[in-house]
């Protein structure tokens, strides 16, 4: 259900910029996900290849680029992939951390013809 | 023939949120988005904070429900404004929907209004609305590793109520390492544990929303 709403943004967004672009047909979507967001990859394909029909991205290729969540360390500056269960600095053990990737979730482009 | 973007899924609903923003602030209307998983306390604080506050402020309620109007309701005893909006199978509120919404109540007599989000951890955090503040209520039975299975919520809230502390001593929860884990996660959160059954911490969660009001950048 998550996902369904997003890729209906993700594709009103790519067919608003193909119309403004004056393209008559969407060949391949470049999207960024970040980890934090929880949106599933395959469930985006799923729900896109539901939505796209009878549309000019309809046959488009969609492809996801994963950003990791990173975080860094505001005591000691280490940058870092959290584990499941812990989100304290590896090199000092501080839990005083900001998040520096993974909230994404962008069209970077489209390939248009 | 390649066409750089670069924009943000979710720049459409970001939009009709500022719009929403606007609204609240021509009004001069505060509001909070309050999210939690379903059954976490929501409806019982608003329903606790009437109690304080609903003599002294003019308080309008949003109620986000899957179906049914139960809280909405529930709230409606109180003699407040309120409107039910219905998703129909949607699991979350999003800007559009608040808007319409909007057009149902006496923005310009209100000062403060609750929107209650539909019950999920998930999909509210990604959608804001227009909201001043935004608030989780987490629950003791939920248990304490709740942060670690849904950062993204813990780490876009401004305030997290940790509600149902009347059952601590029936169940494993380590309040301080919670409240560490949420606070290395998202700095400027404010912590209050509260009972909306026996009524502990809601005057400290009263006094905060006021100061709150009075300061609503």
């Amino acid at each position: 259900m998550h996902e369904l709403s997003i890729t209906q943004s993700m594709l009103n967004l790519v067919l608003e910029q193909a119309e403004k672009a004056k393209a008559k047909k969407v060949g391949k979507i470049n999207l960024v996900v970040g980890g934090m967001t929880g949106v599933v990859g395959e469930c985006v394909q799923f729900y896109f290849d539901f939505l796209r029909r009878g549309t000019p991205a309809d046959g488009a290729a969609l492809a996801i680029k994963t950003v990791p969540t990173k975080a860094k360390c505001r005591d000691c500056g280490k940058l870092f992939e959290p584990a499941e269960f812990d989100w304290t600095c590896p090199r000092c053990r501080g839990n005083n951390i900001e998040i520096v990737a993974g909230k994404e979730l962008f069209v970077e482009s489209i390939e248009v013809e | 023939m390649e066409i750089k973007v670069v924009k943000d899924i979710l720049d459409v609903n970001e939009r009709l949120a500022q719009r929403n923003r606007k609204l609240f602030d021509d009004n001069n209307l505060f509001a909070m988005n309050l999210m939690s998983s379903p059954g976490a306390g929501k409806t019982s604080l608003i329903l606790q904070t009437l109690k304080s506050l609903k003599s002294k402020v003019k308080i309008g309620v949003i109620e986000g429900d899957v179906s049914s109007s139960l809280d909405a309701e529930a709230i409606g005893r109180e003699g407040v404004p309120v409107v039910q909006i219905n998703t129909a199978g949607g699991c979350h509120l999003d800007a559009n929907m608040l808007s319409t919404a909007l057009d149902s109540l006496p923005l310009k007599e209100l000062k403060l209004l609750f929107i209650e989000n539909v019950g999920n951890l998930i999909c509210p955090a990604e959608f804001t609305l227009g909201e001043h503040r935004r608030v989780l209520i987490s629950s003791l039975p939920e248990g304490d590793d709740k942060p670690f299975k849904y950062p993204l919520m813990f780490h876009t809230v401004d305030v997290v109520l940790i509600n149902k502390i009347d059952l601590l001593p029936h169940l494993k929860f380590d309040i301080d390492a919670f409240s560490r884990t949420i606070k290395g996660m998202n700095q400027k959160v404010e912590i209050f544990p509260i009972s909306c059954t026996t009524g502990q911490g809601i005057s400290e969660w009263v006094s905060w929303l006021l100061s709150q009001m009075g300061n609503p950048v």
